[in-house]
C-alpha cells in the first residue's frame, strides 16, 4: 500500500491512480483485526462457530452475540464491526421476510448472499457513507440442501464448503481444508468447529466465548444455537485436544 | 362535466364469462378454456385464447373482467421474467400462483378477476393453484372456474380419478367444458386446451363443431305434432 | 339526439334496457350525486367463506374444532381447507369468514413468529400475545373502515395456563372457558356452556372430544355451510396437536316412516 496518504484513501467514491479504492481495503482491515468466525457445510446440514473476543469482564455472559438469526433456515455470523452485522442481520431478515410475502416460501441461500452483497456494494460507492467493516458468514438449508457463502466488504460473495473469515482465518483455513467436508455430519462438524475456533485463538490475546450455532436434520430445519450439552461435549474435546498438542 | 360511473361503465365491460378448468396428472398438468368473450349478451369474441402465458412452463386460465384479468397476466408474466433472470433458473408454479394471488388480494376492491394457475416445475412437478374471486390461494388436482364451472361441479366430482394419464386427463377436461358450454350461455365457441409437461407445452384444439356431444333433450310425450294439410279442402272463396 | 356527449357510445346495459329501447334522449342521470356518497369503497363482502369454529377449556388445556369447507356463496367450493392454523408451539387460531384474509392473517402470524425467532432472547409470544396482537389488527383494519372479514378463536396453553379468547372484523375481543363462532355461537354455545362450564377443571381429553364432536354434528344437520368433515386441535403442555380430517356418523333412518306433513298416513 505505497499509495496510502496520498489523499485518494479518503473516499470510497475515488478510485486510486492504481485502481484501487482504498476505503474497501480498510474494511477488510477491520475484519482481520476481529475473532475468527468459521462454517461449515457438511451432508445433512451447516454448522456455524464464532471466536468472540470478550474485551470486558464484567460483561454478561453470551451478550453481544455474532452469530444472529436471520429466518427459520439461515443464519449468520460476522466477523468486524459488531454494530455493522447488526445492521446487516436486520436487512437480511427484511429480506426473508418480503421473499416468504412474495412467493410464500423460503428465500434460497443464494438469492439471500446476492441481495445482501448487493446492499454492501452499494456503500462502496458513495463518499457519505463507508463501507461496511464485516465479512459475513451466511449459512442455512433451502431447496437444494445446505449452503454456506461469504459476503465481503467490497460486496463480492462466494459459496464454501468450509469459511472462514477474521483474524484467524489462515491457520482455520488450513484446518478445514484437511476435513472432508461433504462426508461429515453436523455432529462431527460441531466438534470440528469448536476444536477450530480453539486451535486458532492467540492466547496471548483476551478471553473468549465459543459460540456455535446448527441447521440440519437434527434441527428439524431450524437455525438454532447449539444445545447446552453437545456444545459443553465439544468445548471440553476442543480444549483437550488443544492441551494434548501442547504436551 | 359530469363524473363518469364507474359501475355504469363495469357493466358494459368485456366479460370472460367463461368455463375455464385445469387438471394435475402423472407428470404434467392440462389446462383449457372456451373461447366465448361477451359483452352482456353479444359475443364480442368467439375464437378467444383464455389460456395465458405466464413463463415457460406455466400458464394461467383467466375468468372474470377481460381487461382485469389480462392486465394481471401481464404484470405476472413480467415479474416471471425477471424472476427467472435473477434466480438463473425457471420460476415455480407456486412463485408465479403466489404473486398473482397477491395482486387480486390486495386490489379485490377494484378487479374482478378468477384465475387458475398451473403448470410444471422442477420442485413441485405438476401443480395446480386456484385463485378465486376476492383472492386466497388454494392447491387442487383438479381446478374449474368460470360462470359455467357451476353446472359441472357434480360431473368432476363423479368423475375425476387419481393416477390418470395424459390422454384420460385431456378427455375429462374437454368433457367438462363441452358440458359447461352447453349449459352456460356466456360459455361457448371452441375448447382451447394445453397439456404442459417437464418436455415442452402443447397446444390441442377441438373446433365449435367437433364439441363432444351429450344428451340434448327429446319429447318424451310422443312425437311433436306436425302440421297437416287436408288437400280435399278447399280455401273458402272470399270477395274482394 | 343527445346532447350530452357523457352519454354516447355508453355501452348497451343488459341489466335495465337489453335491446337498447329506452329513448336515448332520457339516458338516465349516471352521475354522482353526491361526490362522497361513495367515498373510498372497500369495505368488500367475504367471497369465500369459512362456518363456525368451536373452543373449549378441558382438564389438559384448550380444545378446538372446525370444519374443512370453504363455501363460494351457497357452493361447497373447496373441501379440503384447513381453518385451525398453529402458531408456534403454544397456539392455534381458528378462523371463520373470508378464507382470504385468514391467509393474509397467517402470514402476518408467520412472519411476527419469525421475527421472534430471530430474536433469541429465549422469550416466544404465548396465545395470549398472539391474541392481543391480532386485536389491534384487527381493530386497526376496522378503523380504516377496510376489516379482515374474520371471526378468529385463539387457543392456547402456555407455563401452565389455559387462554381462550374470541376477535372479529371490527376489533370486539372476549374470553369464556367455552366459545363458538358464526352459526356455532347460536347453536352450539348454549349446548357447550351445559356441557363445560364448571367442569372445566374435570373434562378429559376423550369427553371434550365428545362434546366438541356432538357439537359439530348438531351444526352439520343445521347449518347449511358446514361439512361432516372436520379436524380438532388440541393445545396442551406438550404442545400442539392437530388431527387428521375426520367424519362422523349421522342418523336419518328415522326420518323413512315420515309421511307427509301432518294427517296423511299413505
Amino acid at each position: 500500500m505505497t499509495s496510502i496518504g496520498t489523499g485518494y484513501d479518503l473516499s470510497a467514491s475515488t478510485y486510486s491512480p492504481d485502481g484501487r479504492i482504498f476505503q474497501v481495503e480498510y474494511a477488510n482491515k477491520a475484519v482481520e483485526n476481529s475473532g475468527t468466525a468459521i462454517g461449515l457445510r457438511v451432508k445433512d446440514g451447516v454448522v456455524l462457530a464464532v471466536e468472540k473476543l470478550v474485551h470486558s469482564k464484567l460483561l454478561i455472559p453470551e451478550a453481544n452475540r455474532r452469530i444472529q438469526a436471520i429466518d427459520k433456515h439461515v443464519a449468520m455470523a460476522t466477523a468486524g464491526l459488531l454494530a455493522d452485522g447488526r445492521q446487516l442481520a436486520n436487512r437480511a431478515r427484511d429480506e426473508s421476510a418480503s421473499y416468504r410475502d412474495n412467493f410464500r416460501a423460503p428465500a434460497p441461500l443464494k438469492y439471500l448472499a446476492d441481495r445482501l452483497g448487493s446492499y454492501m456494494q452499494v456503500y462502496t460507492l458513495y463518499s457519505s457513507v463507508r463501507p461496511f467493516g464485516i465479512s459475513t458468514i451466511v449459512g442455512g438449508i433451502d431447496e437444494n440442501g445446505p449452503s454456506l457463502y461469504v459476503i465481503e466488504p467490497s460486496g463480492v460473495f462466494y459459496g464454501y464448503y468450509g469459511a472462514a473469515v477474521g483474524k484467524g482465518r489462515q491457520l482455520a483455513k488450513t484446518e478445514l481444508e484437511k476435513l472432508n467436508l461433504s462426508e461429515l455430519t453436523t455432529r462431527q462438524a460441531a466438534m470440528e468447529a469448536a476444536r477450530i475456533i480453539h486451535l486458532v485463538h492467540d492466547k496471548a490475546e483476551k478471553h473468549f466465548e465459543l459460540e456455535m450455532s446448527w441447521i440440519g436434520d437434527e434441527t428439524n430445519g431450524l437455525h438454532l444455537p447449539v444445545p447446552k450439552d453437545l456444545f459443553a461435549e465439544a468445548d471440553a474435546k476442543a480444549r483437550a485436544a488443544l492441551e494434548e498438542d501442547l504436551e | 362535466m359530469d363524473h363518469i360511473d364507474m359501475q355504469q361503465i363495469k357493466n358494459g365491460e368485456v366479460n370472460l364469462g367463461t368455463s375455464i378448468m385445469a387438471v394435475q396428472f402423472e407428470g404434467g398438468v392440462v389446462i383449457g378454456a372456451d373461447s366465448r368473450t361477451t359483452t352482456g349478451s353479444y359475443i364480442a369474441n368467439r375464437v378467444t385464447d383464455k389460456l395465458t402465458f405466464l413463463h415457460d412452463r406455466v400458464y394461467c386460465c383467466r375468468s372474470g373482467s377481460a381487461a382485469d384479468t389480462q392486465a394481471i397476466a401481464d404484470m405476472g408474466h413480467y415479474y416471471l421474467q425477471m424472476q427467472a433472470q435473477s434466480l438463473g433458473s425457471a420460476p415455480a408454479v407456486l412463485t408465479a400462483a403466489s404473486l398473482m394471488e397477491k395482486m387480486c388480494y390486495q386490489n379485490k376492491d377494484q378487479l374482478s378477476a378468477g384465475i387458475i394457475v398451473a403448470g410444471w416445475d422442477e420442485s413441485g412437478g405438476p401443480s395446480v393453484y386456484n385463485i378465486p374471486l376476492g383472492g386466497g390461494l388454494f392447491r387442487q388436482p383438479w381446478a374449474i372456474g368460470g360462470s359455467g364451472s357451476t353446472y359441472v361441479y357434480g360431473y368432476c366430482d363423479a368423475t375425476y380419478q387419481e393416477g390418470w394419464g395424459r390422454d384420460e386427463t385431456i378427455n375429462f377436461v374437454k368433457n367438462t367444458l363441452a358440458l359447461a358450454m352447453s349449459r352456460d350461455g356466456s360459455s361457448g365457441g371452441c375448447i382451447r386446451m394445453c397439456v404442459i409437461t417437464e418436455d415442452k407445452v402443447e397446444r390441442l384444439f377441438v373446433p365449435g363443431d367437433e364439441l363432444p356431444r351429450f344428451w340434448e333433450g327429446r319429447e318424451v310425450l310422443g312425437e311433436a305434432k306436425k302440421p297437416t294439410i287436408n288437400r280435399d279442402v278447399v280455401p273458402m272463396a272470399v270477395e274482394v | 339526439m343527445d346532447h350530452f356527449p357523457t352519454n354516447w357510445g355508453r355501452p348497451r346495459n343488459d341489466a335495465f334496457d337489453a335491446y337498447g329501447t329506452y329513448p336515448i334522449a332520457q339516458r338516465p342521470y349516471n352521475g354522482l350525486k353526491d361526490a362522497f356518497a361513495e367515498g373510498v369503497q372497500h369495505t368488500q363482502q367475504p367471497i369465500v367463506t369459512g362456518t363456525s369454529v368451536l373452543a373449549i377449556k378441558y382438564k389438559d388445556g384448550v380444545m378446538m374444532a372446525a370444519d374443512n369447507l370453504a363455501s363460494y356463496g351457497s357452493l361447497a367450493r373447496f373441501k379440503d381447507v384447513q381453518r385451525l392454523h398453529p402458531v408456534g408451539t403454544n397456539t392455534v387460531v381458528g378462523a371463520g369468514g373470508d378464507m382470504s384474509d385468514f391467509q393474509y392473517i397467517q402470514s402476518l402470524l408467520d412472519g411476527l413468529m419469525i421475527e421472534e425467532f430471530t430474536e433469541q432472547d429465549g422469550h416466544s409470544l404465548g396465545p395470549a400475545e398472539i391474541h392481543e396482537y391480532l386485536s389491534q389488527v384487527m381493530y386497526g383494519r376496522r378503523s380504516q373502515i377496510n376489516p379482515l372479514w374474520n371471526a378468529l378463536l385463539v387457543g392456547g396453553f402456555k407455563e401452565g395456563k389455559r387462554f381462550l379468547a374470541y376477535v372479529d372484523l371490527l376489533g370486539t375481543t372476549y374470553s369464556a372457558s367455552t366459545l363458538a363462532t358464526g352459526y356455532g355461537a347460536y347453536i352450539a354455545q348454549p349446548l357447550l356452556r351445559k356441557a363445560v362450564e364448571g367442569n372445566e377443571d374435570k373434562l378429559t381429553e376423550e369427553e371434550a372430544m365428545q362434546i366438541l364432536e356432538a357439537n359439530l354434528k348438531v351444526l352439520y344437520y343445521r347449518d347449511a355451510r358446514s361439512l361432516n368433515k372436520f379436524q380438532i386441535a388440541k393445545i396442551t403442555a406438550a404442545g400442539v396437536s392437530i388431527t387428521e380430517s375426520k367424519s362422523m356418523d349421522t342418523t336419518w333412518s328415522f326420518a323413512e316412516g315420515i309421511r307427509g306433513y301432518g294427517s296423511q298416513t299413505q
